[in-house]
Formats: structure tokens, C-alpha cells, sequence
């Protein structure tokens, strides 16, 4: 569905993605987890056509793409970013946010539209006339992931979406990206710093460390084999909690 | 065994007068800190930063702060005037907050920082102040402390920034330290550099520590003790050892919801959230 070869990006002096390759099949849910910097969502801002200046060679779903990318592409691909606080425009409403994608493809019926995505991600009706700041942080990255799916695209990007969430509600963002993957047939991509995120989420997993993926692996394997990358065990020792030195 | 605690504090309560009415972010939660690391864990708006605030009295001024004991050691906190807190704060009390980017003075360099932070409170001279603040940033593992010293904050790493402010918290001493969110704006492998640099200090000045977090793994790792916070009041008290056999229902809810590498292909349980948990105190 997905392949990327060879990818490079550089800002100035710094290469943030260094020959990143990796493929991701139909109904996949590829993780990609690593630190500030590691040049995680600087990926997948290049895959959104956010960032179109890079190298390399990009193809989804058999056709490859260039760094502008056309309206058909958007249908297929859509993210949604980290901070549900700033991704959402304060002074639209819920419905303005979610008409104006099918304003802009031109797409019919926006009306059973707005109201199916908004029953799918689980607020229903009576949030359709509220403005973000009326909303929790749970509900506004609901009214996000809405937004990204109103278009019915096949790849869905996120950047750490539940990472600005109390863990209550980070379950249930979670569990409706689980749901909404079986439901729609939905390939995601999820970029987190959170290793357990990632696992309990994907199926497969690539750790990112200065632009380059150091380790590429299935879940099942990180559950059973350690990981082999010193990096990778690193990540994964975190996850469960401060050690002593002393401890053994 | 029993020490006096360092920090007691009984019945607190914090009101802020907004606009649109009283909120209540404390509601009468009782604690002691002795020389132990001390971990209050919560949701946000639970209360837990408000908690640790409170005990500095760094408000804003349309806060209300009401006690039936805020004392630190044999001294009154709460009716404290400004000039006995400006000599707490730092020297007796001192607070690490969770960004360094935002905490650090942007137009001073980080060792006349920590340097200042110790002539604050000690009759020293430059020389003096500035060699200790050398020391100190050896302390918390700089490698090249005379090169750190001369940086300002936009020069140096979150983590190195944070090491320099555990530096310029720990420089007067104090008694106690609150830690706020100390690790969660940096990466998981410094944010354990600098929890093994603050476990040293705490275990080897007999410091207390208070430790605000909302990671329950990293709490129930790095904690003696642990308070669950939940709409301003402590839902249960735990040895952190034991923060994995909690029985309340929040605390147990709030485990179940953590994913983790085992958790795959399953639905979060969710936390149902139960009124009769903030029961009228």
C-alpha cells in the first residue's frame, strides 16, 4: 500500500531523514517510535505532503507520488496531528470543520456525511454546533480524527495522537482507532515516542534514532524475542518504569 | 524509626475565584513528606501541581488557600509572612518545574544561575558562589561543568537543561524538594539520567522529595511512597511497591487503561468514573 525507498530530507545543515525505507501492506498498522528528533514526523509530514522538499522515491498504493500532491491524494490520505488543541480552528464549529472538506472535494450529501462521522468516532449529534474550546481534549481529537476520516480515505497518518491525553481518555482515542480500522479497512501509520502506544496499537514497528530506522520488527516479536538494537531494548526498558542501578 | 515528618499538612484546601465562580482544585486532603521520595499521581485537573504550589504559596493572588496545618518542620507555611517565604523558597523548599525552555532566565548564562541561586541564601562571595556552582554542576553529571557554565539556556539540551536546574535547586540545600513533571518534557533515556541523578541526591542528602507526576509506572518505580490525587482530593495512600495491588477503583481503573506490549489487538478497558468517589468533605 504503502512503499517508501531512500528517502532524504535535510533542513540547512541537518539531515533529519537520513535513507529511510520501509513498506507497509494494505490493512497494516506500521508504528514508528523514536525521540524528539529522530526524524519520525518529519516523515510523516513528507508523506502528507506537508514537507515537500526531499528525496527519494514515495509510492502508495502502486503509483508514485511527488512532493505536490493532487485533490485524489487527499481523499486517499489524511492525519491527525498531536496537539488537538491546535489542530482544530477556534472560531469554526464542529460541523464548519467537518463541511469544509467535502466543500472543497465537492463531495454530496454533506449532510448524512457530518452526521455518520460524528456518530463513528462516538460524539453524536449534539456536538455538531459546538465550538473546540466547549470540547475536552478527548473530544476535540475525536472531532480530529472526524475530520481526517469525513473524506473515507484508505491511509490514515498520525502524529502521537493520544500523547497530549490523560491515559482515561487516551483508551478510548485507542480503542476507537482500533474500531475504526476494522470497520473502515483503514492502513495506518502511527508516529509515537511511546513504545507501548505503538505495541498495543501495530502490528509492525520501526525504531527511528538520528533520521535512520536502526531496528524494523513485528510486534509479536518485540513481545517474544527481546529486541536486538541496543537503542530498541533501551526504549523498551523505559517503558516499564525507573530501575535503581543498584537493582539487578 | 519514626521521624518527624518534614512537611505536614492537614485538611488543605485551594479555591480560585474565577469569573464564572469558585473552583475548588484541593477539597481537605491530608499528607505527610518525611526524608522519603513521596509520589502524588493524578489526572490533570486533578490537583496535584495545585498541591505542590500550595505548600511554596505560589498562587496567584485570588487564591484562597485554607489549612488546619501547613507547617514545615515547627513552621507555620500558611500564615508565613513574605519575607520568612522568600528565605523558604529555595532554601528550605525548592521546586524543579517540568520545562526547563521556560523556567531558565533566557538572558543569563546557566552557571551565573546557579551561582546566584546560592548567594541568595548564603554570605559568600563571587569566587566562592561561582566554584560551588562548578561542583554542583559536576554533581548532576556535566561532563565539562567550566564549559556549561558560560552557556546560556538556549545553548544546552532539555536534559542538560534540566540538569542545570536540579543544580540550581539543590545549590541552597533545601530540605525538601518538589518536583513537578521533572522527566515528562524530555526523552525517555535522559529522563532517566536525570531521575538517577535526583535518587542520588535525595538518597544522599536525606532530602525529602515530592514527586508530582501522572506516570503511575514511573511512580511506582522510582517512589517510596505513593498519594492517588483525583478532583483535588487523595483517593488512597500506597507503599509504591504496592501501587500494582492498589484496590481502589479509580487506581485500579487508571492501570487497566495503560497500554502496554501485551495489551495488543485487546480494548482498553475504559474508567468509569463514580460520583460517590468525591464524597462531601
Amino acid at each position: 500500500m504503502i512503499s517508501v525507498h531512500h528517502l532524504d530530507v535535510s533542513f540547512d545543515k541537518v539531515r533529519a531523514v537520513n535513507d529511510v525505507s520501509f513498506t507497509v501492506a494494505s490493512g497494516d498498522t506500521y508504528g514508528l517510535v523514536g525521540e524528539s528528533g529522530c526524524g519520525k514526523s518529519t516523515l510523516l509530514r513528507v508523506l502528507s505532503g506537508l514537507n515537500r522538499d526531499w528525496t527519494g522515491t514515495i509510492e502508495i498504493a502502486g503509483r508514485a507520488i511527488g512532493p505536490v500532491r493532487d485533490k485524489a491524494f487527499h481523499r486517499q490520505v489524511q492525519m491527525v496531528f498531536q496537539d488537538p488543541f491546535g489542530s482544530l480552528h477556534p472560531r469554526h464549529t464542529v460541523d464548519r470543520t467537518l463541511a469544509e472538506p467535502i466543500a472543497i472535494h465537492g463531495l454530496d450529501n454533506a449532510e448524512a456525511r457530518i452526521a455518520r462521522v460524528l456518530d463513528d468516532v462516538g460524539l453524536g449529534p449534539r456536538f455538531r454546533f459546538r465550538y473546540p474550546h466547549q470540547l475536552s481534549g478527548g473530544q476535540r481529537q475525536r472531532v480530529a480524527i472526524a475530520r481526517a476520516l469525513i473524506l473515507e480515505p484508505s491511509i490514515l497518518l498520525l502524529d502521537e495522537p493520544t500523547s497530549a491525553l490523560d491515559v482515561s481518555i487516551q483508551a478510548e482515542v485507542l480503542n476507537l482507532l482500533a474500531r475504526l480500522r476494522a470497520a473502515r479497512d483503514l492502513t495506518l501509520i502511527l508516529v509515537s515516542h511511546n513504545l507501548a502506544v505503538v505495541a498495543h496499537l501495530c502490528n509492525r514497528l520501526a525504531v527511528m534514532q538520528g533520521g535512520a530506522i536502526v531496528e524494523e520488527m513485528t510486534v509479536e516479536s518485540l513481545r517474544h524475542g527481546a529486541p536486538q538494537h541496543p537503542y530498541s531494548r533501551e526504549l523498551l526498558q523505559a517503558t516499564l518504569g525507573y530501575h535503581r542501578p543498584s537493582d539487578p | 524509626m519514626v521521624s518527624p515528618p518534614l512537611l505536614s499538612v492537614r485538611n488543605l484546601r485551594v479555591r480560585f475565584d474565577t469569573p464564572t465562580g469558585v473552583v475548588e482544585a484541593v477539597r481537605g486532603i491530608d499528607f505527610d513528606v518525611g526524608r522519603e521520595r513521596l509520589g502524588i499521581v493524578g489526572e490533570s485537573g486533578s490537583g496535584k501541581s495545585v498541591t505542590g504550589r500550595a505548600v511554596l504559596r505560589l498562587l496567584p493572588a485570588s487564591t484562597t488557600i485554607t489549612a488546619d496545618r501547613l507547617a514545615l518542620g515547627d513552621l507555620d507555611l500558611l500564615n508565613a509572612d513574605t519575607a520568612t517565604m522568600r528565605r523558604v523558597r529555595g532554601r528550605r523548599i525548592s521546586m524543579i518545574m517540568q520545562d526547563p525552555k521556560f523556567s531558565l532566565n533566557p538572558v543569563m548564562t546557566v552557571g551565573r544561575q546557579i551561582a546566584e541561586a546560592y548567594r541568595m541564601h548564603h554570605r559568600v562571595g563571587r569566587t566562592v558562589a561561582k566554584r560551588r556552582a562548578l561542583d554542583m554542576l559536576a554533581d548532576v553529571r556535566i561532563r565539562d561543568p567550566k564549559h556549561v557554565y558560560d552557556l546560556y539556556p538556549h545553548e544546552v539540551s532539555g536534559g542538560m537543561g534540566q540538569r542545570v536546574m536540579i543544580a540550581m535547586m539543590l545549590i541552597p540545600e533545601p530540605d525538601l524538594l518538589i518536583a513537578d513533571e521533572p522527566t515528562s518534557a524530555l526523552d525517555v533515556t535522559v529522563s532517566i539520567q536525570v531521575l538517577a541523578i535526583l535518587d542520588d541526591l535525595v538518597t544522599r542528602r536525606g532530602m525529602g522529595l515530592l514527586f508530582i507526576s501522572h506516570d503511575l509506572n514511573l511512580v511506582a518505580s522510582f517512589c517510596d511512597r505513593v498519594l492517588v490525587m483525583y478532583g483535588g482530593q487523595i483517593m488512597e495512600t500506597l507503599p509504591a511497591s504496592g501501587l500494582h495491588a492498589a484496590t481502589h477503583p479509580y487506581t485500579r481503573g487508571l492501570l487497566a487503561a495503560l497500554p502496554t506490549i501485551d495489551t495488543a489487538g485487546r480494548d482498553l478497558p475504559v474508567l468509569t468514573r463514580d460520583p460517590a468517589w468525591l464524597a462531601a468533605r
